[in-house]
């Protein structure tokens, strides 16, 4: 076991060389690292939100709007298709899906016919070659269809929706992309966005609108109050950012998806901030069309199903551009332009978590976590001395070299140091000392035993092998469902946990063992002295 | 050359087994306990599992008066607001309870943002809204349910369905045992103390496991010898490691705890205690319940071969015998 080929000792060694390049970037600036040859590491680990202060964001989207929104355009496609067969027909909603009853049951057929295209295979599903749709055409009885959604229909739509969901915030948040946000899904239907610096959520709060813009005109003749209660068909009561509810037309010709572009602004003459934006060619040509139509009655902008303001129309507007004033704040008129240029978000998200840091909790907690650790080091380094002498110190040169490692590695795979992950460094400290201790141990004892050192020390490093090992993987299973499991500052304690095993397990073996067989050579007398103490066996 | 010291004793004969009776006892009796306060006073869960917000704030100026704070902010009648100091005397942190919805909680965080004023700054802010602090219980529990399997699954490959069954049993009374202690001191119950649990799972089991090992190794080496005699021997011979290991991870951790910041308080807390209390039941639990649980020693004495050691003592165990 205390011998070593010339290959091995090469081999510890370059992975220790290999370590303390790989740390060295993280205790140099950015100027520094700049100036070094290309082939060596430059990576550094990154700081956790809890660190460096930032604001972690969840939000879930709003999936019962998603599939309502989906059943309204199930229904238009419905109505499209039998119309075109000139089919008569009802529907209604049921838990299943939508309902469709034939006014004549002879027309079964053809209702089948026209319907069954409306189902879409699914996307992903054609990729594992089954063949499942979005919807299923069922009939019922002898008049009676139903259009069920299937549960993986909604299911890749919500992950459609929630893919350009994450695109769409983060062209909101961070439209230089030089902010280093992170904008991501968690889970099912869930995004996350963690922004680093940012100390109150209300800056990021904009980005999870919806910001739908729709234009609707205002009922001709009958005012809010007259349609209470019996609201005309077509019709709808919205609220108004005034305070004031308006009664509009529920169709709206344009919407924000017609929108080529959409910038901050101020009013010329009253000074007001505001919102200008420009159609597309065809939203030029139907808001043309619409507003001269109706010159002389008021429309609404609508956003997000609140109406911003209601003016009238005094003449045609017909070069495709107009602006939106509502009593925005300068703030208030660049998140609405920058949302409305990014476009609108498919459902509506809302925070169900959030973890805000201020950067000076961050820099305490570096602070905090860096005097625990040195203490904790210091700590263990004069207990392991005092125990084993010489050996304790290469028991502590082992770990040095094992923090050396983990941090190592966490700068090369890019990983996140978190507070917890500062704890796991020194817990790692801690138990790894427990692998040198397990080996003395066992040294103490074959000495106790009358072995001679040789022997003694040999099987020390031998018989605590599997005990070693055992332990450690234990303490490892631990940290991958932590990992698997966890989220954020957990995970943090997870990866310092699992690397921290790793790297022991490797420095015990390799690292102590190695500086005690060079201590061997360097032994000139034949019967060695034992090198720690060890009192007989009371008998 | 200094040789450090050998300050513990060694050479011990303490029957431990012997008074099995008594150790088992005083567990089963710390059990309860813990399952009383866990059933009629339950956890202090922080927001993570509880949802609502935690706000920590720092004075500008001067210190803050705790009381006056509480005053005032229970009175916006936002149900239940605690307050409590943290720091050096100019940190506190504020808990509002559930709202009805994430408007409400928004809104609630605002007016009590307003109410604080310009004199402090946030340090720190935290909303868990009710799905997310639902899903957190959940995903802790089966956390905590798949390490424990997971290192069933591990003993039980590594040993014996015996020793698995000993190692487990041990575990959970120092989880449960643990928790009854958040219980009792009412110490916030968050997600950092999750993760100190299941650490301290994998951390007890190790060094369990040691002591099985030299079980095995025992087993093997000493055919006739009685059982509980071989454990006791086993117990005494890896003492000293046990105790050693654990004064080390105990001092690194109790500087955490010491000079850590109040957001890793409840992770250290229960990580010290843990060591206590998991090298409590290494030592004076666990190898007396392979007794009870009726160890089959002729699986590990009998062998002819042994596949889970390629050299060393196992081996060299057999060819001897």
């Amino acid at each position: 076991m205390l011998h070593f080929t010339r290959g091995k000792i090469i081999a510890i060694l370059s992975v220790c060389l290999f370590g303390v390049l790989a740390c060295l970037p993280n205790f140099l600036s950015q100027a520094t690292l700049n100036r070094l040859p290309d082939w060596l590491p430059k990576s550094q680990i990154k700081l956790g939100l809890d660190l460096q202060g930032g604001a972690h964001v969840v939000a879930a989207m709003d999936v019962e709007e998603l599939r309502r929104d989906w059943f309204e355009k199930l229904r238009e496609q419905i109505r499209a298709a039998l119309r075109k067969e000139s089919l008569q027909f009802s529907l209604s909603n049921t838990p299943a899906g939508i309902a469709i009853r034939l006014t004549k049951p002879e027309d079964m057929d053809a209702a089948l016919k026209a319907l069954r295209p409306i189902a879409q295979p699914i996307a992903d599903a054609a990729l594992t070659g089954s063949s499942a749709t979005d919807v299923e055409v069922r009939r019922e009885g002898s008049d009676n269809i139903v259009l069920a959604p299937t549960n993986a229909g909604l299911v890749s739509r919500v992950t459609q929706a929630l893919g350009s969901a994450v695109e769409i915030v983060r062209n909101r948040c961070d439209p230089g992309g030089n902010k280093e946000m992170v904008v991501q899904r968690q889970g099912a239907d869930r995004l996350l966005l963690q922004a680093p610096g940012v100390e109150d959520v209300k800056e990021l709060e904009p980005c999870f609108d919806v910001a739908k813009l729709t234009f609707h005109l205002l009922h001709a003749s009958m005012g809010v109050e007259e349609a209470r209660g019996r609201v005309p068909a077509g019709y709808e009561i919205l609220p108004g950012r005034d305070g004031q509810d308006y009664l509009v037309d529920r169709r709206s010709p344009v919407t924000g998806e017609q929108l080529t572009d959409a910038q901050p602004g101020f009013d010329q003459r009253t000074n007001e901030p505001l919102v200008t934006f420009r159609f597309n060619q065809s939203g030029a040509r139907t808001f043309g069309k619409l507003s001269s139509e109706n010159v002389g009655r008021p429309f609404a902008v609508v956003l997000d199903r609140k109406v911003i303001t209601a003016p009238r129309i005094n003449e045609p507007i017909l070069g495709g551009t107009g602006q939106i004033t509502g009593n925005f704040t300068i703030a208030e008129a660049n998140s609405l332009a920058t949302n409305l240029r990014s476009g609108a978000l498919p459902a509506k998200l809302s925070i169900v978590e959030q973890r805000v840091v201020g950067a000076s909790l961050g820099a305490d907690s570096i602070k905090a976590g860096q005097r625990a650790g040195i203490i904790g080091a210091l700590a263990v380094v004069a207990f392991m001395t005092f125990a084993y002498g010489l050996f304790g110190i290469f028991a502590v040169i082992a770990v040095f070299l094992n923090v050396l490692l983990i941090v190592a590695v966490m700068s090369l795979i890019g990983s996140t140091l978190t507070l917890p992950g500062i704890a796991g460094i020194v817990l790692t400290i801690g138990m790894a000392v427990d692998a040198n201790v397990l080996i003395y141990e066992r040294m103490r004892e074959e000495l106790r035993n009358g072995k001679t050192t040789i022997a003694s020390l040999e099987a020390g490093f031998d018989k605590a092998l599997s005990s070693i090992v055992d332990a450690n993987l234990t303490t490892l299973i631990a940290g991958i469902v932590m990992f698997w499991l966890g989220s954020g500052p957990i995970r943090g304690f997870a990866v310092t946990l699992s690397l921290g095993i790793l790297t022991t397990v490797f420095t015990a073996f390799t690292i102590t063992r190695l500086l005690v067989a060079w201590w061997l050579r360097m032994q000139t007398d034949r019967k060695v002295a034992p090198p720690i103490s060890f009192k007989p066996v009371r008998q | 050359m200094f040789k450090g010291i050998d300050f513990f004793p060694h050479g011990t004969k303490w029957d431990i087994v012997g008074k099995r009776r008594w150790f088992i006892g005083l567990s089963i009796a710390l059990a309860i306990i813990s399952a009383v306060l866990l059933m009629t006073r339950g956890l202090n869960y922080g927001v993570d599992f509880k949802g609502g917000s935690l706000i920590e704030i720092q004075s500008k100026v001067g210190d803050l008066d705790i009381g006056q704070l509480r005053d005032k902010l229970g009175k916006l009648g936002l149900g239940d607001i605690q307050v409590q100091a943290v720091g050096t005397g100019n940190e506190a942190l504020i808990r509002i309870a559930q709202q009805a919805d994430e408007k409400a909680q928004k809104i609630a965080n605002e007016k009590v943002v307003a109410t604080l004023g310009d004199g402090v700054t946030m340090r720190r802010t935290e909303v868990v809204g009710p799905i997310v602090s639902a899903e957190l219980k959940r995903t802790s529990i089966i956390a905590v349910i798949v390490s424990m399997l997971g290192i069933f699954a591990y003993v039980w490959f590594r040993f014996d369905v015996q020793f698995a069954v000993a190692a487990i049993v041990a575990l959970i009374h120092d989880v449960f045992i643990t928790a009854g202690m958040f219980s009792l001191l009412w110490i916030e119950f968050d997600l950092s103390v999750v993760a100190a649990l299941l650490t301290l799972a994998g951390y007890s089991i190790n060094d369990t496991v040691v002591i099985f090992d030299r079980i095995r190794e025992n087993l093997r080496k000493f055919k006739k010898m009685p059982l509980p005699e071989l454990l006791n021997l086993a117990i005494n011979e890896t003492l000293s490691r046990t105790v050693l290991t654990s004064t080390v991870t105990f001092l690194a951790v109790l500087a955490l705890y010491l000079f850590g910041t109040e957001v890793i308080h409840g992770f250290s807390f229960a990580m010290l205690f843990g060591i206590i209390i998991g090298s409590y039941s290494t030592i004076f639990v666990a190898a007396s319940l392979l007794i009870a649980v009726g160890v089959k020693r002729d699986v590990w004495a009998g062998e002819k071969k042994v596949a889970d050691k390629p050299s060393g003592s196992g081996a060299a165990a057999v060819k001897k015998g």
